[in-house]
């Protein structure tokens, strides 16, 4: 008996294709008519998503073949809690993106937009595949289709960000290209492309050199790609002139799609015995705090805000790659295993995805870039304001948002390991993102305008961004604070569990 | 959860009401009724409607609420938290009255949250809750330095939050480690010792002493509070110290540290104190110097001495508040609070005066006023215990604070022996006796009602405590040795007068303590130590700008100063006028810093990604077996 979301995963992959090229087709009759398919796409692969995540839960895993090859020889398509919860985020976070980008997009890309829409479906159906294959180099594919569509819409504005997007392509090519000598390294041992095929394969060799050339191989090309310090040279650019809606997927879902493929590599195809061998995720751990003791400090020498936030994004990277290194020795129950990691891939979305369309709406009204320049703006946009003050707030981590319940659960994770200068590390982060986070809002709050000339009342809200715009930012500042909630009361715990339950990570039962 | 009702709750989200209520009468008579609900909540909570309050240290315990794995108790009652939100309430009623003037409404909102945050906090059973209303707490009183408007209100802001911010850090990493070594969050009193297993206890009591403006962390205190409006100062004085006083008590009574903290800090504010200008901030060293009292009560940790630190609390809330009301409203009838522009007010503020010796006489401990029923607790303590040196510095600190308080700041400002204040000051006063406004004199007769109800019947306060008080302030000895240091300190001040207007108090804070320990003492605290003191300040203060000038652009930084080293090298060897180039060309540098900064080159990345490759690959393959 198969029931029909079992066939779901593929849909979601074909429509996203089919609907960029529909796209295109269309765009050249009609342009006003692309946004309506994307979205419709975007909904209908949103409610699909949710549909997995119900049948995974109930059912367990969805697996798929395509064209009904058997799996070690075709391509199969691997849905379990894991990818089923990262979908729901990448596609609740594009379709936020995806309603604020009608109005933003006629000012910032006049004219491109056919183009600009195809690409983010693209953009989109690249990232859906990377979550739902089963296949690496499946996923080395959906890997590349992603990543050149991020750096023509990178380029999209043109001028300086040619600059930015030729770095990142450089950099992301060298990134995706060590992923796939590290898959060609797997394959030339074990013959094998499927990821649960290769992890059935792969421990009789775990001794030999290939194998370990290989995992540092993908080490370092995911690390390019998630822009891990210190490779994270090509981010700052890159997110800093990447359009709004852009920018706010780059940092919010894209890299941690990365993070994503990294967890998928070493704990599917790698196993735990693997990783026990090496110290790779004590290195990784020491490595993510100066990730973020590094990004934090560079953020606050920042004056442009997109490149600020661009900052903060690396500094949150490390905080996920610290919980992915903690991952194996926390095992007590709320924050033991990935718990922590997944919660804030969730979390950093949300937040960041809101901080960046707000400073994309600074941009769109009155094409402020720089925070000097912000003097007295809460007055003229008070609601797009608040919006970023609830966002910040949960990135410095003050109770009850989303960024507090991460946070303190990388802290009880790294009190369990009884490392104490982790501890320490987060809270002087907290205090670090207090400082480049209050600079932002004292400018917007407490300076008021030059000049005093446009003091009278005959403001009002007229200089408020346009409902389309304003509502994402909203809902996901209004998240921000609902999320924190709903982790605090344990509501996701169970998906998280059934996570680490598959990999054998936390509390063995 | 209708078995009872949380006072705190009730105005914390009663607060965001008052910025909806249209009409002006109708808002104001809201923003009084709020604490006067609380108080009949509180008055129904202790009649025994919601059940009888055990006897200490037993407790009332109310609306526990599952969280994660614990039971948050939101609602702990007994005879200290009840004696607490008493005085709180009562003292924001008057508060409330004093602060009827204010054109902002959110002002009156952020001090409602502020005081429903304090009450949360103080009816706190677990520490889980406690931590989340002082997160609260820490952040209400921003708005109320931040509505002044000044620049340098909203550079004390910020410093403000950073300490707030800090100590909030300090206690989470506490409450953490305490609940992971002991699965429980119980607020009660916790172990002390140090570093190592009590390392999180370390850290608590580190928050703590920072939120009650502990020597040495007290600076935040006299920074902020005198940069506030002049009624939000007056919310500030009362709430955040006490409640960091009330965690103290739970949570750390008979710490020896806090004894010794406690003595020096109520002395050691004092000199501060000596070279202050501005009203309010002499005011601010002097709560600084009165927490002294309570910290050194909590840390002598007998019954007597936790019973004084208490009532000294409450006693403190009330007049202190009485004596930022009558400094703050010289501050709002005239605009400035700077003694050098005051003086000759009398005769257009003498309400104002009086109300504001009765505080003045309190805080200095006078007999019949409530300074002297709760000080005198705690300095008896001290004396049982038999630990001379506290004792003495307890006893001594009453002398300078009678002086400062009590004689300087009301001579400065009302009277310097003039008839008529300066001509600009005397511009912004009308004619008649009553300058101030109505409603602050009826706040401040309130609390000036209170502190000598208390003082000459303090059975009333006495009977709230939660050990039994057999302690009979009135005694002959007492009364006759307290009276005696105060009349020569005023006799000295008078004779002294003319010299306190112009060089204020240098000369007369030697005169009293020379007479007890001699010059040397004296002048190696004035001179050795308070310069040593300054130096620190201004130190600490370079090198904090220093990391922050090098951090906005560091190459360009490291660069300046090279060259700059490189100059004045240059200076030592040659003639004086050959550098004046290099000089030039550097001042252009500095003058262009921070610039732009330089960021790695594509190739520069690769090369790095390269490297690091291969280090990790000869880590993985060769250096592990």
């Amino acid at each position: 008996m198969t029931s029909f979301v079992e066939h779901l995963p593929i849909l979601i992959i074909a429509i996203s294709l089919f609907s960029a090229l529909t796209i295109l087709v269309v765009g050249w009759f009609n342009n006003r008519s692309c946004i309506f398919i994307f979205w419709l796409t975007l909904l209908a692969q949103f409610i699909m998503s949710l549909f997995i995540l119900n049948h995974v839960l109930a059912y367990g895993p969805i697996h798929y073949w395509l064209g009904g090859w058997k799996p070690p020889w075709g391509i199969e398509l691997v849905v379990d809690s894991l990818n089923a919860y990262i979908l729901i985020i990448l596609l609740f976070l594009s379709l936020a993106c995806a309603i604020y980008s009608k109005s933003n997009i006629e000012h910032e890309l006049p004219g491109k937009r056919v183009s600009f829409y195809t690409l983010f479906q693209l953009l989109i159906a690249g990232l859906c595949g990377v979550t739902l294959t089963g296949d690496i180099f499946n996923m080395f594919v959906f890997i590349e289709i992603f990543s050149i569509s991020a750096y023509a819409l990178i380029a999209a504005r043109g001028k300086i960000a040619l600059k930015a997007s030729f770095t990142y392509l450089i950099l992301g090519s060298i990134g995706t290209c060590f992923f796939l000598l590290g898959i060609g390294f797997l394959y030339s041992i074990t013959g094998s492309l499927n990821l649960h095929d290769l992890s059935i394969l792969l421990p009789p060799f775990y001794d030999n050199k290939v194998v370990k050339a290989a995992f540092v191989f993908f080490i370092v090309g995911l690390s390019i790609k998630m822009a891990l310090f210190p490779f994270h040279t090509w981010l700052p650019d890159a997110h800093a002139f990447a359009p709004a809606e852009i920018s706010a997927m780059l940092s919010g879902i894209m890299i941690e799609i990365s993070t994503y493929v990294f967890i998928r590599v070493s704990f599917s195809v790698f196993t735990l015995e693997f990783l026990k061998l090496l110290p790779v995720f004590d290195i990784l751990c020491w490595v993510a705090v100066a990730a973020i003791l590094m990004g934090s400090v560079m953020a606050i020498t920042q004056v442009n805000l997109k490149r600020m936030l661009a900052y903060s994004s690396v500094a949150n990277m490390g905080y996920i790659m610290l919980a992915v290194g903690l991952s194996l020795s926390a095992v007590e129950s709320p924050w033991g295993g990935l718990n922590p990691a997944l919660m804030h891939i969730a979390n950093h979305a949300l937040m960041k995805g809101c901080l960046f369309l707000a400073a994309g709406a600074f941009i769109y009204k009155a094409n402020l870039w720089n925070i000097t320049e912000f003097r007295g703006l809460a007055k003229k946009m008070p609601y797009t304001c608040a919006a970023f003050v609830i966002a910040a707030i949960s990135m410095i981590g003050i109770p009850p948002s989303v960024g507090f319940v991460s946070k303190l659960y990388i802290i009880m994770a790294s009190i369990e390991i009884k490392n104490y200068f982790f501890v320490a590390v987060l809270l002087i982060s907290s205090l670090l993102n207090l400082a480049y986070f209050w600079r932002v809002i004292e400018t917007m709050y407490m300076k008021h305008e030059e000049g005093g000339r446009s003091s009278h009342g005959s403001h009002g809200t007229s200089e408020e961004i346009p409902l389309g715009m304003l509502i994402p930012i909203l809902l996901l500042s209004s998240l921000c604070i609902v999320m924190g909630i709903v982790w605090l009361g344990k509501v996701p715990i169970p998906v998280l569990d059934q996570v680490n339950l598959m990999f054998g990570l936390g509390k063995v039962p | 959860m209708t078995d009872w009702i949380h006072p705190g709750l009730v105005i914390f989200l009663g607060a965001f009401l008052i910025p909806w209520i249209k009409w002006r009468r109708v808002r104001l008579a809201y923003f009084l009724l709020l604490p006067l609900v609380g108080l009949a909540l509180l008055f129904l909570t202790s009649s025994g409607y919601f059940g009888q309050i055990p006897a200490w240290p037993g407790a009332l315990h109310k609306w526990q609420i599952p969280f994660l794995d614990y039971s948050l108790e939101l609602g702990r009652i007994d005879k200290m938290t009840m004696v607490f939100a008493y005085i709180y309430l009562i003292a924001a009623f008057c508060m409330n009255l004093y602060a009827f003037g204010v054109k902002n409404n959110w002002e009156h909102v952020a001090a409602m949250i502020y005081l429903g945050s304090s009450l949360g906090a103080i009816f706190a059973g677990d520490l889980f809750t406690l931590f989340f209303w002082l997160e609260i707490m820490s952040w209400a009183p921003v708005f109320l330095i931040w509505f002044r408007g000044t620049r340098k209100a909203m550079g004390a802001a910020i410093r403000y939050v950073l300490w707030h911010h800090f100590s909030g850090a300090c206690i989470l990493a506490g409450v953490v480690i305490h609940l992971y070594h002991t699965g429980s969050i119980e607020l009660t009193r916790l172990p002390w010792g140090w570093g190592g297993e009590y390392l999180g206890y370390n850290l608590m009591l580190l928050g703590f002493i920072i939120n009650s403006a502990t020597t040495p962390f007290h600076s935040w205190l006299s920074d902020t509070y005198s940069e506030a409006t002049p009624s939000g100062s007056i919310y500030m004085t009362a709430f955040t110290t006490k409640t960091a006083i009330y965690c103290l008590i739970r949570t750390f009574p008979g710490v020896e540290l806090l004894m010794w903290l406690g003595a020096i800090q109520a002395v050691f504010a004092l000199f501060l104190a000596v070279l202050e200008n501005d009203g309010r901030r002499l005011c601010s060293y002097h709560i600084i110097s009165q927490i002294g009292y309570m910290v050194a009560g909590v840390g002598i940790g007998t019954e007597m001495a936790i019973n004084g630190a208490i009532s000294h609390a409450l006693c403190h809330i009330i007049y202190n508040a009485l004596l930022y009301m009558g400094a703050g409203c010289v501050l709002v009838v005239v605009g400035t609070a700077k003694f050098h522009e005051l003086g000759g007010l009398y005769k257009y503020m003498p309400v104002s005066f009086w109300l504001y010796m009765v505080g003045g006489f309190s805080i200095s401990g006078f007999p019949l006023f409530n300074g002297f029923i709760s000080k005198v607790m705690t300095i008896e303590a001290a004396e049982l215990i038999h630990n001379a040196p506290i004792y003495l510095l307890l006893e001594g600190a009453t002398v300078g604070t009678f002086l400062h308080t009590g004689l300087k700041l009301p001579w400065n400002m009302w009277l310097q022996g003039k008839d008529e204040p300066p001509p600009n000051i005397r511009a912004k006063l009308k004619d008649s006796a009553f300058n101030t406004p109505i409603h602050m004199l009826i706040g401040m007769s309130i609390l000036a009602f209170l502190c000598i109800f208390m003082g000459v019947y303090p059975k009333i306060l006495y009977d709230q405590l939660p050990f039994p008080v057999e302690f009979i302030p009135f005694t002959t000895t007492r009364v006759f040795s307290i009276m005696q240091m105060f009349i020569f300190t005023f006799l000295g001040f008078w004779f002294l007068r003319r010299l306190v207007t112009g060089y204020p108090t240098y000369t007369l804070d030697t005169d009293w303590p020379f007479r007890m320990a001699g010059r040397k003492l004296i002048w190696f605290c004035e001179e050795p130590l308070m310069g040593f003191a300054r130096l620190m300040d201004r130190k600490v203060m370079e090198v904090v700008d220093l990391i922050v000038w090098i951090s906005k652009n560091p190459v360009a930084a490291f660069e300046i100063k090279r060259k700059e080293m490189l100059l004045s090298g240059q200076r030592l060897l040659s003639r004086p006028g050959s550098a004046g180039l290099c000089n030039q060309a550097l001042e252009e540098e500095k003058r262009k810093y921070p610039g732009e900064l330089p960021g790695l080159t594509l190739g520069a990345s690769i090369i790095f990604i390269l490297f690091s490759f291969l280090l990790y690959l000869a880590l993985y393959l060769f250096a592990i077996p």
